[in-house]
């Protein structure tokens, strides 16, 4: 411990290292790690066997797929298309610009329950859009189709945002470079653009995919809350609530936790690799 | 992390309101209460208040919060300060005596009627012309009928909609078995199961899906009032009666010195002009000459409480809708 302090002293040139390094494990004790050790805490009152009653049984295991797969595949549809809408933010001028742009933070201010509600009445199957589907035999609200639209919804801005400024900081001369180097369209985006933005997209992916997992104020008006089809995991929670049974909602909360902090720390680790790779590129 | 969330925000609002009692002169009362009362008890709290000033000389200032029964009976338990509790379901308090401790488990007869002033039954609202012919429960479960039903693992308004399909096949002189095999068939019958019952009626009026809504007698003025008359009532042969109980929190009342007040407050919902708002926002009143007064309104039907099917809240939360009970069997079943 003291050999790690004076080895980071040393390299160190700003004061005030240790009231600050003191101060951020206080306030991430304080606002993170108090709560979730406390749903850790109310979860050890049960013996192993209720635990594993509470998380694996057959509900509750089809509830961690919708959820885990419809937030893996609202995150991966947003980083595609969030890419999409910051590039044409940042690269091109149109007119209202600034209003397309205010429009993106939207899913973020938008009380969850208002989105769900409006997302429902938009995809069910006499709405604006869902009617469309009808004749397709698809239908969107009230499936899992529907927690999929929500999902998207609430993500989009965090792939935007993240990677808004990164792409600002990606000059277009990057590109000329390339072009006048012999690379063709597809060659600069790949090998040129794409490994600048790499790590900036897996932040933007692995925060949408967050958000998803937690997702709950919108997602239940469109779900339809079907046992083993389309009820997620944190309405078996709320309902675990409804009969007073705090620990077993714990119990799927810590699964729910504990599964989400192995998958950030995978993409967090594939973003450390894409920016050591991009900087052994450049 | 929602689990934390919503404990902190009860804790949070406990805070807040703690605050903003003691800021203020005037005594002042908190109703904890279920989401849809709001309204009647918005009337009521005036008139109250206007009758507590004229028999005491004291002013009053009665707060209402409102959120779904148990939600709100959890608030209380995480350390909301409600002075009164009025809920739509008795396990909703029993929970305060049991878990709590924060009234007597024989709360229910400290006032008449087990303690709730006002009641409700569960109904069937079909399209207009009724063009399923759905006239009874079990029309409800018959191939084809698709039928929307607020989930029974969360709301009140579900639980009450499973008990009145169950009773009504004892009542007729059936058996549990054929109750069960009725409920199973209706419950197949649910393309959505809605997290409130507000929004079952949205999921219904609004999105057109379903031939019929099973819901409470006191949301059907209002869901024509919002939604124009392209309903029809169907009162089905049996029906449960939903009593809407009401406790003075007695560990608050004591620690703040508001027992008198409190307790007036519940007494005066049996007063001819509380039964009066209630009729006005279509609770059915206890008082027999303000029901006689409003019998266009509240068909006379044949009922059963739950204490009769079940033999009380808690022994149906148990039995039936606890994880793995019955409700959980017959919709695996009703699957397949």
């Amino acid at each position: 411990m003291i050999f790690s302090r004076s080895l980071l002293r040393r390299h160190t040139v700003l004061p005030g290292f240790d009231l600050a390094l003191g101060f951020t494990l206080l306030y991430l004790s304080l606002i993170v790690l108090v709560p979730l050790s406390a749903a850790f805490l109310k979860t050890f009152t049960l013996s192993w066997p209720a635990f594993w009653d509470a998380v694996a049984s057959p509900r509750v295991v089809a509830s961690y797929k919708l959820t885990f797969g419809a937030s893996l595949a609202a995150a991966l549809v947003n980083a595609a298309f969030g890419l999409v809408v910051a590039w044409v933010l940042v690269r091109y001028d149109f007119p209202l610009k600034r209003l397309v742009d205010a429009l993106v933070d939207l899913p973020f201010a938008l009380p969850t329950a208002v989105a769900g509600i409006a997302l429902t009445a938009l995809y069910s199957a006499n709405g604006w859009i869902g009617q469309w589907f009808v004749p397709l035999g698809l239908k969107i609200a009230f499936t899992p189709l529907g927690v999929f639209v929500a999902l998207t919804f609430i993500g989009l801005p965090f792939v935007v945002r993240t990677l808004q400024p990164v792409l600002e900081e990606l000059h277009a001369e990057v590109e000329e470079a390339a072009a006048t180097l012999g690379a063709d369209r597809w060659q600069t985006f790949a090998r040129v653009i794409l490994p600048i933005l790499t790590p900036a997209l897996l932040t933007g992916f692995a925060l949408a995919f967050a958000r998803a997992l937690g997702e709950y104020g919108s997602v239940i008006f469109i779900a339809g809350n079907l046992p083993m089809i389309s009820e997620i995991t944190p309405l078996l929670i709320i309902t675990k609530l409804e009969q007073y049974d705090y620990a077993g909602a714990t119990a799927i909360a810590v699964v729910m936790l504990s599964a989400s902090f192995v998958l950030l720390l995978a993409i967090n680790a594939l973003q450390a690799w894409a920016r050591r790779r991009q900087g052994g590129v450049a | 992390m929602k689990l934390s969330s919503l404990r902190y925000r009860a804790l949070l609002g406990a805070a807040l309101l703690g605050a903003a009692t003691a800021a203020t002169a005037a005594t002042s009362l908190l109703n904890v209460s279920y989401d849809v009362a709001r309204e009647f008890y918005k009337d009521y709290n005036a008139a109250f208040v206007k009758h507590w000033k004229a028999t005491a000389g004291e002013d009053l200032d009665v707060k209402q919060s409102h959120g779904g029964s148990s939600k709100q009976a959890r608030a209380v338990l995480d350390g909301l300060e409600a002075d009164v509790v009025t809920m739509n379901q008795a396990s909703d308090i029993d929970v305060l005596a049991t878990r709590g401790k924060l009234v007597p488990p024989d709360w229910a007869k400290r006032l008449p009627d087990n303690a709730a002033p006002t009641t409700s039954t569960t109904v069937i609202l079909v399209r207009k012309g009724n063009p399923k012919g759905i006239k009874d429960w079990p029309d409800l479960a018959k191939p084809g009928i698709s039928v929307v039903i607020p989930n029974p693992k969360i709301t009140g308004n579900g639980r009450y909609t499973y008990v009145a399909a169950w009773g009504s096949v004892l009542k007729a002189g059936g058996n549990a078995d054929q109750a069960r095999a009725l409920v199973q068939k209706i419950f197949a019958n649910v393309p959505v199961f809605d997290g409130g019952g507000r929004a079952a009626t949205t999921t219904f009026a609004q999105r057109n899906i379903g031939d019929a809504l099973a819901t409470f007698e006191s949301e059907v003025e209002l869901i024509k009032a919002e939604f124009g008359d392209n309903f029809e009532v169907v009162y089905p042969k049996w029906s449960i009666l939903a009593e809407n109980p009401v406790s003075v929190v007695d560990k608050v009342v004591d620690k703040k010195g508001t027992r008198k007040q409190a307790e007036a407050y519940l007494k005066y919902l049996w007063s001819d002009e509380a039964q009066e708002i209630a009729a006005k926002h279509h609770l059915r009143p206890r008082a027999a000459a303000v029901l006689a007064k409003h019998a266009k309104e509240f068909p006379k039907i044949s009922t059963f409480t739950i204490d009769e099917v079940f033999g009380g809240w808690t022994q149906a939360q148990k039995v039936h809708f606890d994880d793995g009970g019955v409700y959980d069997q017959i919709l695996a079943a009703g699957k397949k």
